[in-house]
């Protein structure tokens, strides 16, 4: 028997593999020193415990340790990334280029930004959920000091064409930030191959604690050189400022290694889950639709469009599963999705969304067990839903003029 | 969010959910929502001659809030008159489910549900009557 409730919101967080739990516990008992005491064990230690997360985190994104800075995550690392680099770079420019499906922590810092006067240009994305590297390249003006295009959506999980758009970047002599906080561990990312000069990266998506994250920045071909957001003690080369968080660190640091090493036999076996899911709900159910490329996609995504059944009801059907609804019903405004609506997925459509998230930790039973309560609720919900009904009975939809109170 | 344990009943146990002929005269139709709002109710009464009605059905496309108002509603209009139907306020309903503010509009949608398949049927009796004394 299956045990119960079911984590299937990978996207949203992943729990600490035990590993990382064991690599982190030392730092939280004896050897909980300040990593920036210099002239006792304590902080030898916590420094020591510092440096190999460093390490470790480099090396599963191609870099060189010198090139981490901490966070307390990935916002902060989007935050300091974009706002960084403007507030530096402001005598060479002025412009950013960003995606209209790019996570709130960077289409808001890219809106502050505009408040100050800059310019950003929102690029649209395919049916697909993919940049075009064309549209990127013909955004470049002579004033554009920074792109930020994400590597996988968080919603939809469609994989960026990273590279491209790197080397465009470069090409033109644009610094790159990619927030790659759904890819790493997921999907291969290299820094070099990619041409990326400043990565998010955030350890609860990870299997590593919450709280904690990091930031690449490029150190040659190019240097590239940040305002801090926190001023204070000059740690993380006066990038970052802040005690660092130690456990943390060792607990992302080790996330990373594991990431690394089980890349390859944790995608295929998720892979695996997923295309399961996927299968079972397509044989069983007419009128289901896949939002965001198939092919340019997470391993553990799947996000799908059940016609006719609102994603809310859905969800509570699915009491005992954690999965999430591209619908916000919960606010008065009742709007689904951006990304969806990114993507052309209409409105209806996206109001009957439900992102699954697999990852290390689900199991084929789970897959079975979630896939029969999905097509159970899905033909009961739709038994009572009147647009079934209607298109069953060959109604047009969107031919019907509908009755809105208010 | 959590719901509250009448709302979670209507959901898992609807009170007559279902379809009748809408072009049978003594039944009133009403479709209110958008399928691009994430709501659409489709609520049903049959009218006996005394003016009662005698069933109710009903199908929605909404959460759970919205399920559950569109079946409470069917329950309570089941043994009224036409008139005494059409006093029923979305505030009852609201208070009768624990609806949070963020889904009052569910109880709103049900009121308009229920008007406009007595409207549906009063138009459809007026007709008749006027088919009637033409005749």
């Amino acid at each position: 028997m299956v045990k119960l409730p079911i984590y299937m919101d990978n996207h949203a967080t992943t729990p600490v593999d035990p590993r990382v739990l064991e690599a982190m516990l030392p730092y939280l008992r004896e050897t909980f020193g300040n990593a920036a005491s210099r002239n006792h064990a304590f902080g030898w230690q916590a420094e020591e415990a510092v440096e190999m997360g460093r390490e470790q985190v480099a090396r599963l994104i191609g870099a060189s340790e010198k090139e981490i800075i901490f966070t307390s995550g990935a916002t902060e690392s989007n935050n300091l990334a974009i706002k960084g680099v403007v507030d530096f770079y402001q005598s060479k420019g002025d412009h950013v280029i960003t995606a209209v499906t790019e996570h709130k922590a960077v289409l808001d810092p890219c809106k502050a930004l505009e408040r100050k006067g800059l310019r950003v240009t929102y690029l649209p994305v395919g049916q697909d959920g993919l940049v075009d590297p064309d549209d990127v390249k013909k955004a470049i003006t002579e004033r554009t000091i920074l792109i930020s295009i994400m590597a996988a959506n968080n919603e939809i999980g469609t994989l960026n064409p990273v590279a491209e758009i790197g080397r465009i970047a470069h090409e033109h002599g644009v610094i790159f930030h990619c927030d790659a906080v759904q890819a790493v561990a997921k999907v291969p990312v290299d820094v070099e191959a990619m041409n990326i000069d400043l990565l998010s990266v955030s350890a609860h998506k990870i299997y590593g604690p919450k709280g904690v994250g990091a930031l690449y920045v490029r150190r040659k071909n190019p240097r590239v050189r940040l305002t801090p957001i926190l001023d204070g003690g000059g740690h993380e080369r006066g990038m970052r400022s802040g005690t660092l968080n130690v456990p943390g660190i060792a607990g992302l640091g080790k996330a990373a290694e594991i990431g690394r090493a089980e890349l390859e036999s944790d995608a295929a076996r998720i892979l695996a889950l997923r295309e399961r899911l996927r299968n079972r709900l397509h044989v069983e159910l007419d009128a289901i639709y896949l939002n965001g490329s198939l092919e340019h996609r997470l391993p553990g995504n799947l996000n799908l469009s059940f016609a006719y059944v609102e994603g809310e009801s859905m969800l509570m059907g699915l009491k005992d599963v954690a999965v999430s609804s591209g619908s916000a019903c919960t606010s008065a405004s009742l709007e689904p999705s951006y990304v969806l609506r990114a993507l052309g997925v209409g409105e209806d459509l996206a109001h009957t969304s439900i992102r699954f998230g697999l990852g290390r930790f689900n199991t084929e039973e789970e897959v079975d067990f979630v896939a029969d309560l999905v097509i159970q609720n899905v033909k009961r919900l739709r038994a009572m839903s009147p647009l079934y009904e209607m298109a069953q009975a060959g109604i047009d939809l969107n031919s019907v003029s509908w009755v809105t109170g208010n | 969010m959590a719901y509250s344990s009448k709302v979670v009943d209507h959901y898992e146990h609807p009170r007559n959910v279902g379809s009748m002929d809408k072009d049978d005269p003594r039944v009133g139709t009403g479709l209110v929502g958008a399928p691009a709002c994430g709501d659409v109710m489709k609520l049903q009464v049959m009218v006996n001659d005394d003016g009662v009605i005698e069933d109710a059905k009903f199908k929605t496309f909404g959460c759970g809030s919205a399920i559950a108002s569109s079946s409470l509603v069917t329950e309570w209009v089941k043994g009224r008159t036409v008139e005494e139907a059409l006093q029923i306020r979305n505030t009852e309903i609201a208070e009768e489910l624990s609806l949070p503010p963020v889904k009052i509009h569910c109880s709103v949608l049900a009121e308009d549900a229920i008007k406009a398949a007595l409207r549906d049927y009063m138009t459809k009796r007026d007709g008749a009557d006027q088919a009637a004394a033409s005749a």
